[in-house]
Formats: structure tokens, sequence, C-alpha cells
């Protein structure tokens, strides 16, 4: 964490007023703190002297961009054409439902973070969902329970051992 | 000595390619003398994947499927005892006189592979790989023997259509750009991929990335820029990795720099992450997206090639498209310009996808048909299906019917169905995908990445959206078509760029030839392939069900009833239809009808 830091403020310091810095600072900025809190953007806004509301504007623009944090497990749901046509919208409601997670949102334990994604690219093995950075495939209702279930165990397990 | 070679494409990784890579890194070790072990990008079998082939330097094995347990044993027998292993897995193989077999000989014997060249075959993060096959010879062609306008008038003779999707004569374009001075030009590449169902740029970056930039490089020539950007999806982490590996081995090779390859010729260029947003694959929200601002489309004219990326002048095109012009210069215009139609030359990559059997990438010649693509070389419908229809063009496209399937793909036919070619990307729909539904999900898509510039595209497309909802849950009016036609004319016409004016497309194709499915979700508020959950019923197999309860818990209006370890029913009266019980069942025992 400590080099990823450096690489924020390292950017920020070296900024030079180059135009079309404002999008490579606000990705430096998420890859900092998972997410864009609000004193990132007055920092960069100090520095760079784009207004806030500008940087605000692009921030919601782009859906790369989170002005909240994420949970442990990014659960993505691929709902591109492919996984559509392979009921992708079954296997988003089944993790609705077993995490206890809506689309967008965050857990109130902060476990999980359920999005939607436009396509992974993995369209012969759909319908496909990624679990932070493992993708798993031919998904089916029951194989999705499964699997929540799985990274819930996974989840518990690991808050037992690092008590925070 | 024998080079085991595993793709390590996006598709084979998330098959568990590492998996097999790492169990292939041991075993490799144990017999250093025997075998090396090296990656590549993805050959197009995603179907099949992962892929692990086998090079003795005189034929080469490919197999398909292969787990660790899989690479174990092909190690054991192929590479160390020299016995092929017959059985499933061995899909594809190419003997020293050429000759080819396999399973999936097909698959890859139909398709005549320019773009994909080097995709599957050499290692893409070696710069000396893509040497070995005759890789920046059209480069250096174009920088050391020919002018602008020799270069111009090559890529104008082989007649290659730009490969975004709208078909824009490429040598023209740039021709227009080559015209205006400027004391910075740019050269851009559109690498943001946003068509769900298409991935075939992205296996072009992660499998040959120098291809991308060799094709930049002579547009540079071309048009004398300056300097270059590659707009590329953040979703596309390997392909980034993957085309700074590229960049900094060209800079180094002296491609890319100060006075490239002694030409006197300075150009470089730099990788912007794009940051998720559809409307960015328009090339004047592109630049607005490089430039740091919101991606919102500007008014046309002055055309890019006059006053583009920061007011200069700026020549875009996409991937695949840039992908072409190095095989153009080092072959010809004449060679390329023999494949495919006479309006519609050279090849044009698909992505085969949906309920396709075989879904993966294939590169056929223009004119190739429909039903060559999806039945010879995609091998038919999943689980032994009906055709129903294919979506081309993502969410500006539309869906051709079954009936169409001997339409060949090029940019003059496929337009008259009504849909468009776009970037490639083939949705494979059987009789279970509902066009209603479907047209509503590409609206919601659209809808939902509009930028909200244009008001018929903001509030219209919601109009159109809230319309189609209605009628998946069997609430349409009469007049609901009407509407959806006249709504469908005003967005086209009163919208600023590609997204608007394609936005109802899906809508006005399955109204074309679907508008019996139409009329069944009004009037008689069902829905023919089954597949809107409001307008079916829900049943509940006696086989299957082993009386867990599970799904009767999940029912919000206790409709189904039965005993633990005994087969429920479902009071289809009581029952509301929210698919809860579908979801909720471990034993696949629920289905409609």
């Amino acid at each position: 964490m400590v080099t990823r830091q450096e690489n924020f403020s390292y950017r920020l310091w070296r900024y030079e007023g180059a135009p079309g810095d404002l999008i490579p600072l606000l990705q430096s900025a998420q890859d900092h703190f998972g997410y864009i809190p609000r004193r990132a953007i007055s920092y960069i806004s100090s520095v760079t002297g784009i207004p806030e509301s500008e940087i605000y504007g692009v921030i919601t623009f782009y859906s790369q961009f989170r002005l909240r944090p994420m949970g442990k497990y990014v659960i993505r749901a691929c709902a591109g054409t492919a996984c559509h046509v392979s009921g992708a919208k079954m296997i988003i409601e089944t993790i609705e439902d077993e995490a206890g997670v809506p689309v967008g949102e965050t857990s109130e334990d902060g476990l999980f973070t359920l999005q939607t994604v436009a396509c992974i690219g993995c369209c012969s093995l759909a319908p496909v969902v990624m679990v932070n950075e493992d993708t798993h495939g031919s998904l089916n209702p029951a194989s999705t329970r499964k699997l929540v279930k799985k990274v819930s165990r996974e989840a518990r397990k690991s808050t037992e051992k690092t008590p925070s | 000595m024998k080079k085991i070679i595993v793709g390590m494409g996006t598709c084979g990784l998330s098959a568990g390619a590492k998996a097999v890579f790492d169990r292939l890194t041991e075993l490799v070790a144990e017999h250093p003398d025997q075998a090396e072990l090296g990656i590549t990008g993805c050959i197009g079998m995603c179907f099949r994947e992962p892929l692990v082939e086998i090079n003795d330097g005189k034929s080469r094995v490919i197999y398909g499927g292969v787990d660790a347990k899989a690479a174990e044993e092909i190690m054991e027998r192929h590479v160390l005892n020299d016995e092929r292993l017959v059985d499933d897995n061995l899909i594809y193989t190419i003997e020293e006189d050429a000759s080819t077999s396999g399973s999936e000989a097909t698959y890859l014997d139909l398709q005549e592979r320019i773009v994909l060249r080097n995709c599957g075959h050499i290692d893409p993060e070696s710069i000396d790989d893509y040497i070995a096959t005759g890789g920046y010879e059209g480069a250096r062609k174009a920088l050391l023997d020919m002018t602008p306008e020799q270069v111009i008038d090559e890529v104008k003779a082989s007649g290659l259509r730009g490969r975004g999707g709208a078909g824009f004569p490429t040598g023209l374009k740039w021709g227009f750009c080559a015209g205006y001075d400027g004391d910075a030009k740019y050269v851009v590449c559109n690498a943001d991929e946003g068509d769900p169902g298409a991935f075939m740029d992205r296996s072009v970056l992660e499998g040959d990335p120098h291809a991308v930039l060799e094709g930049m490089i002579i547009c540079a020539k071309a048009i004398k820029g300056t300097f270059g950007y590659i707009y590329c999806r953040a979703e596309y982490p390997l392909a980034i990795k993957r085309l700074e590996i590229a960049l900094a081995a060209a800079r180094e090779k002296g491609f890319l720099g100060k006075n490239i390859m002694g030409s006197g010729m300075d150009f470089d260029m730099k990788i912007k992450q794009g940051a998720g947003a559809f409307v960015c694959g328009e090339e004047t929200a592109l630049f607005a997206s490089i430039e740091g601002q919101r991606g919102m489309p500007r008014i046309r004219p002055p055309f890019p090639a006059e006053a583009g990326l920061w007011q200069k002048p700026t020549n875009n095109n996409n991937v695949e498209t840039y992908a072409n012009i190095p095989w153009i210069l080092s072959r010809g215009s004449g060679a390329y310009a023999a494949f495919g139609t006479e309006k519609s030359p050279g090849t044009k990559v698909f992505a085969l996808a949906g309920r396709v059997a075989k879904g993966g990438l294939a590169e056929v010649p223009m004119g190739t048909t429909i039903e060559q693509l999806v039945f010879k070389i995609g091998g038919g419908i999943k689980e032994g299906g009906e055709f129903k229809a294919v979506q081309m063009g993502g969410p500006s496209g539309g869906c051709i019917p079954a009936d169409q399937k001997t339409t060949p793909v090029d940019f003059e036919s496929i337009p008259k169905t009504g849909a468009i070619m776009g970037s490639g990307g083939m949705v494979v729909m059987d009789q279970t995908t509902c066009m209603v539904e479907i047209a509503r999900f590409f609206l919601e898509f659209t809808q939902s990445e509009s930028c909200g510039k244009c008001t018929f595209c903001r509030i219209g497309t919601l109009r159109m959206l809230e319309i189609l909802e209605r009628l998946v849950h069997g609430e349409g009016e009469a007049a609901d078509i009407d509407k959806l036609k006249e709504l469908s004319i005003r967005i086209k016409e009163a919208s600023l760029c590609g997204l608007g004016q394609t936005a109802p497309n899906p809508v006005q194709t399955t109204l074309r030839y679907y508008l019996h499915e139409y009329e069944a979700h009004i009037q008689d508020h069902a829905c023919p392939a089954g597949s809107c959950l409001a307008l079916v019923d829900f049943h509940i197999d006696g086989d299957k069900c082993n009386g867990c309860t599970v799904c009767a818990r999940h029912c919000p209006v206790d409709a189904i009833a039965g005993e633990k370890k005994a087969v429920h029913i479902i009071d289809t009266d009581a029952c509301v239809k929210c698919g809860k019980c579908l979801t909720s069942c471990s034993f696949d025992a629920i289905f409609t009808q």
C-alpha cells in the first residue's frame, strides 16, 4: 500500500498542468484508496486548478469511478449480450438474493459489492461472473448459489482470522 | 527440443490456463533439455480453452480443454515419448506438409487469417517473435522507400474500409487528414471496444499488439502524424499490460521515438485508459475523454481530419483496421483486395457468441454467409436448439432472422437487412430468446449509456424503454407499436452522434421481422419464446423435487405447498411470477411453460 500512496502523491507532485491529466489522476487516486474520497477531489482541485464541480462531473460521467468504498469481495456479473441470452438475469437475481446485496450496492458488513458489467469478454463461457480476479463460467442458479455460499464462507473465515 | 505453448489470452485465463501454465513450468523444469515453455494469445477457439500447443519444429499439435492433469499426460506421453494423445483433447494438427486434421480442423481451415495472422502463434510479449514473422517490414517499407502519397495510394488501392462499423474507406480518410497542415497531428487508435458481445479487438491487442503499433506508425508516415494515442478500455487490463510491453520494446528497437528506423521521422505514442463510457467509442467523444473531459460528442463539421484531438488534425481508426495495414504494405494492396467482395475487400473478424455451439473468434473473407459462419464454423446451435436469429452490431445493430441466413456479411448486404456490420459481434439466438425482451435489453443499455446531450436520445430512449418494460410484463397497449415506430424515427433524426442515431435499430429490426411476437405480448399477454417470466406459468418437476422446502420458504405469497421430503406444488393462481423459486432451487426442479 505504501508504494501505491507514493504513486498518487508522486503523480500530483509531478503535475505540470498538462491538459488531459485529470482522468489518469482520478484513476490513480482510485487505485490508491479503492474509491475517490471527497478529500482527494479537493486535493486534485487545489493542485490542478480545475473546479471541484467539474471534477465531480467527470467522475460521475464514467462508470469506472466510485465515490464510495467497495466491499472486500467484488462480484461482477456479466450482463453482456451473450450472457443475457444465456440467462444472466436469473444469475444476477440469485446473487442478489443469496448475498443479500442489490446491484450497485455494498453489503452492510462491507464484505460484498455486486456490480453488473457490460462484457467481460468470455462470451463463450456465458453466463459469467467474476469474483475479484477469478472468473466463473457456465453458471446456473444452483451453481451460482453454491459459489456465493463458498465465497461467504471464505469471507467469514478470513474476518475471523484477522479481527479488526 | 519441443516447444510447449499455452494460450494465455483473457479467455484462456478464465478457463484456467494459469494453473496449466504453472504445472507445465514445474514439469519443464524437470526436463530442461527436452522442452521449453512459451505463451501466446488467443487463437480464437474460446470454446475449447485452455489450449496447449506442442511444436516440434515440423508439426504443430493443439490440445484443447487441458487441465493440470491433462497437462501432465501431454508432457509424459507427447513431449517426452513422442506419442500423440488421440482423444477428444486433440483438436488440431498441422503436419510438415501443411495437411491438417483434428476434431476442430474445420474451425480453423475455413478461415482466412490476416488480422489474426499472429494471434495464437507468437509470444505477444516478444518483439523478436513478431519481427521473425515479417513484422515491421511494412513500416520499414513505408518509412524508407515510400512517400506519404504512395502509402495513402496503396491503402486506397487495397479497398480497406474502417472495421469499427461504419465502413468508411481508410485510404480516403487518411487522404483527408493528410490534406490539413498543423504544428501537431495525431494518430488515434480506438481500442474502446464497448459492444457487449464483441471481443476481437481485445484478442488482437492481447495476441499481437505490435501489429497495431506498426499500423499506427505507417499511418503517421502517411498523414505526417506527430504523436499517437491508443484509447483502451480499462476493463482490458491484460491488453494494456501487453501494449505497454510492446511500446517499450518498440522504443528500444528504435521503431518509436526520434528518427525512427533512420527515416528522419519522429513519432511516439502513449496509452490512454478509458474510464467506462460506451459513448466514447464515438470519435469526437473519445477525443473529449482523452482531453480529460466528460466524453460527450461534438458537432461536426469541423471533422476530425481538420480539427480533432486538441483541435488539431487527427486520424482515428479502430484496432482491427490498423492491424490490417502492415499486411497490406508488406504483401501489397492487390493481395489484400483478392479476398472478399468487390466493394468490401479483405477479411473481417467475427466474435461468435450466444447460443452457438462453438463460440470464439473467426476471421473470414467478406461475403461469407451467415449460415457458413454459424453452422460450418460455429458448429450450429448449442444443445440442439433451433436457429432463430443472429444479432449483429451490438446495441446499434439489429437482428437478422434465420430465413435470411444466406445473407453475405459485407458492408453492402448487412445494412439491407436493417442491421449493421458494427465491429463484428455476432450473437446467435435460438427459440428460447424473446425478441421483445432482447429489444428491451439493448434499449436499457443505450438508455443508460446515452451521454444526455441530445434530448431525443436522453428522453426518447427512456420512453421507448418504459414501453418495452410494460410489454415484457404483459401490460402493453394497442397503441404501443405505433409509439415505438414514431419514437424510433424521431430519435434517429434528432441525435448528434452514432449512439442516438442507431439506438432504435434493435427495436426497428425486431418490429420488422417479429411483429407477431410484439402482438402476442400485447393482445394475448403471452411470450411465444417462454422467456418473459411475467407471462409464463411456473411448475415443479416431480422427478427432480426432493421436498427440501427451500422454494416454499422463498415464496413471498405462499403459493407453494408441500410436506418435507415430498414433491411440492405451485398454485399458479396465487403465483405472482417473481421467479424467486426458480433462482432458489438447487435441484433445477422448477420449470416455466
